[in-house]
């Protein structure tokens, strides 16, 4: 089975802490991969790399084999790459309804088409599946910014899908959502990866969303991978417990 | 459930600003006319400033090359359709690359590099008299004929001015509401989010910049023939400032900020003649207390104050 994502000895150095250190691993397709790993461990930045945030000092990311490493971060989302960030990101002046419909109008025609074309870009009713999915329907004409902290993060999950993409990276999504809330956050992700065969990397720090969601987890200590497994072996694994806990 | 306030509102200012030159002196239609022309280089700086968050502080420069361009041509035989197309490309070419620093520099420091843009092109003005002529300036530019229809008179002028605003507003108001003018305040309001959805933010602020300018361009082209006389101070530093006043003080970010933004910088200083010596003390206060009390603008004044009255009618659950 091809991967959909290959991270080959990825490091990224500043100055000289190196956040990233040789880092590398294979997400195949239709996998939801758990990234953990203690604050500072160099997730994010191992993100980063990987999405054109910043270019790492060393090594290469490959997408179906075919390398995007330096590749801007608009290109690559319109290769089928999807991302959230670990703060907020969703444009609070705009709707609901409206911040969709950005997140998927650059798939759309060319940009002389989408001028000419019809306001929504022809993605209203695709718009209103993603508001009635994540249950957002009756928000649909509100400023994001007048949401609650955890709809506002619903809201941004959502976007990262309104693409239709192949690849999500998806950087803390459980954060400062509650627990109702996050159960069905867990099951909007798992009937989108049944339904698209869609891939998640999902860096998580609630452990039992992680454990319960993802198929096989990594765990980064210092900018190095140090385990690798399934959520139980994980769970039990005595080099996590230790990097956890600062040993 | 559809709210008819806007459409009637719409309709009411159109029929004012039809009705409002009968019974005015020449120089009463000359400031309308002038609010028109002045209106659709506002639009232009609002796309870039307004939606796209780009800082210019160069738009009467553009204002300039399409007027000088407008004078030049038509002075020579041309028509001022043909002119204005010149306009128009010359000044979204020009846009096109006052963006580049964009992308490299935002807020005030771009607003410096734009000011430098600004300097350039009154020097060029100018200093470039076997084009320019100079501070002499540019005299006896025709106004045109329209399919027979001659423009000469000053209110045949102001409802010419009238159709070319009504056409822009009409086109701003199209890009707006379609894919890009959501990319544009992407682009504003969070530029690294913005990217990650697919949005080629480098590519649309180029973009905002080269629809502004060539607005500018359009504004000139109509100004040049209006007051049938052009020299380079009137396209210098004072009147980028005055053009970015209207953006502010109408509302940025708001379609019909420009509107209103102009109509202040145009007309009120002319009612406040009375007070003879103060009017300008007069202008100056008015828009520092506007400034001070509402940042949002004319436009955001009236949001706040529709919002609160009537009091409490609506609650989010």
């Amino acid at each position: 089975m091809a991967a959909v994502l290959e991270v080959r000895d990825l490091s990224k150095a500043f100055g000289g802490i190196r956040a990233v250190d040789g880092v590398s691993f294979a997400v195949h397709e239709g996998e939801i991969l758990g990234l953990i790993g203690p604050n500072g461990s160099g997730k994010s930045t191992l993100f980063n790399c990987i999405l054109g945030q910043l270019a790492p000092s060393s090594g290469e990311v490959r997408v179906d084999g075919r390398p995007i490493t330096g590749t801007r971060p608009c290109d690559l989302n319109r290769l089928g790459i999807g991302r959230t960030f670990q703060l907020l990101q969703v444009f609070p002046q705009l709707s609901l309804r409206e911040n969709l419909l950005l997140a998927g109008q650059e798939h759309q025609g060319t940009m002389w088409s989408r001028l000419l074309g019809p306001a929504d870009a022809g993605l209203s009713a695709a718009a209103e599946r993603m508001l009635e999915f994540f249950r957002l329907r009756a928000l649909a004409d509100e400023p994001a910014g007048a949401l609650s902290y955890g709809q506002q993060k619903l809201l941004d999950v959502a976007m990262a899908f309104m693409a239709g993409p192949r690849l999500v990276l998806l950087d803390e999504p459980a954060g400062g959502v509650n627990l109702t809330m996050l159960a069905d956050l867990r099951e909007r992700l798992r009937a989108i990866n049944a339904a698209q065969k869609a891939t998640f990397v999902v860096i998580e720090h609630n452990m039992d969303f992680v454990m319960s969601l993802c198929t096989r987890i990594l765990v980064l200590a210092e900018g190095r991978i140090i385990a690798e497994g399934a959520p139980a072996e994980i769970r039990n694994d005595r080099r996590v417990i230790d990097a956890y806990l600062g040993h | 459930m559809k709210n008819q306030g806007p459409s009637l509102i719409l309709l009411l200012a159109a029929a004012v600003l039809v009705a409002a030159p009968f019974g005015l002196k020449p120089y009463g239609i000359y400031l309308l006319s002038l609010w028109a022309v002045m209106t659709i280089a506002a639009i232009g700086l609002n796309l870039t400033l307004g939606y796209a968050g780009q800082i210019s502080l160069a738009q009467a420069s553009f204002v300039g090359i399409g007027a000088y361009a407008a004078a030049l041509l038509t002075t020579h035989g041309w028509s001022l359709g043909s002119a204005l197309l010149v306009a128009i490309v010359l000044c979204f070419a020009t846009g096109w690359l006052l963006g580049y620093p964009a992308l490299r520099v935002a807020h005030h420091y771009l607003a410096f590099v734009t000011l430098s843009f600004s300097t350039l092109v009154y020097l060029v003005l100018r200093n470039e008299e076997w084009l320019t002529k100079g501070v002499y300036g540019i005299s006896g530019i025709p106004r045109p004929t329209l399919l027979g229809w001659s423009t000469k008179a000053p209110l045949d002028f102001y409802f010419f001015c009238l159709g070319a605003l009504a056409l822009t507003a009409l086109g701003a108001w199209w890009l707006i509401r379609s894919p890009w003018g959501r990319a544009f305040t992407a682009l504003r309001e969070n530029p690294l989010r913005a990217s990650s959805l697919g949005i080629d933010t480098r590519r649309y602020t180029l973009m905002a910049f080269a629809v502004g300018s060539a607005l500018g361009g359009v504004a000139g082209t109509l100004y040049a023939p209006l007051v049938q006389f052009i020299e380079p101070n009137a396209f210098a530093l004072g009147l980028s400032f005055n053009l970015l006043l209207m953006v502010i003080v109408g509302g940025a970010g708001r379609f019909f900020g420009p509107f209103l933004g102009a109509a202040v910088s145009v007309l009120l200083p002319e009612w406040l003649r009375f007070s003879e010596g103060l009017y300008l003390i007069c202008y100056a206060v008015f828009v520092m207390v506007l400034l001070a009390f509402c940042p949002a603008g004319l436009l955001g004044l009236g949001e706040r104050l529709r919002r609160s009255w009537p009091p409490s009618s609506k609650s989010a659950t």
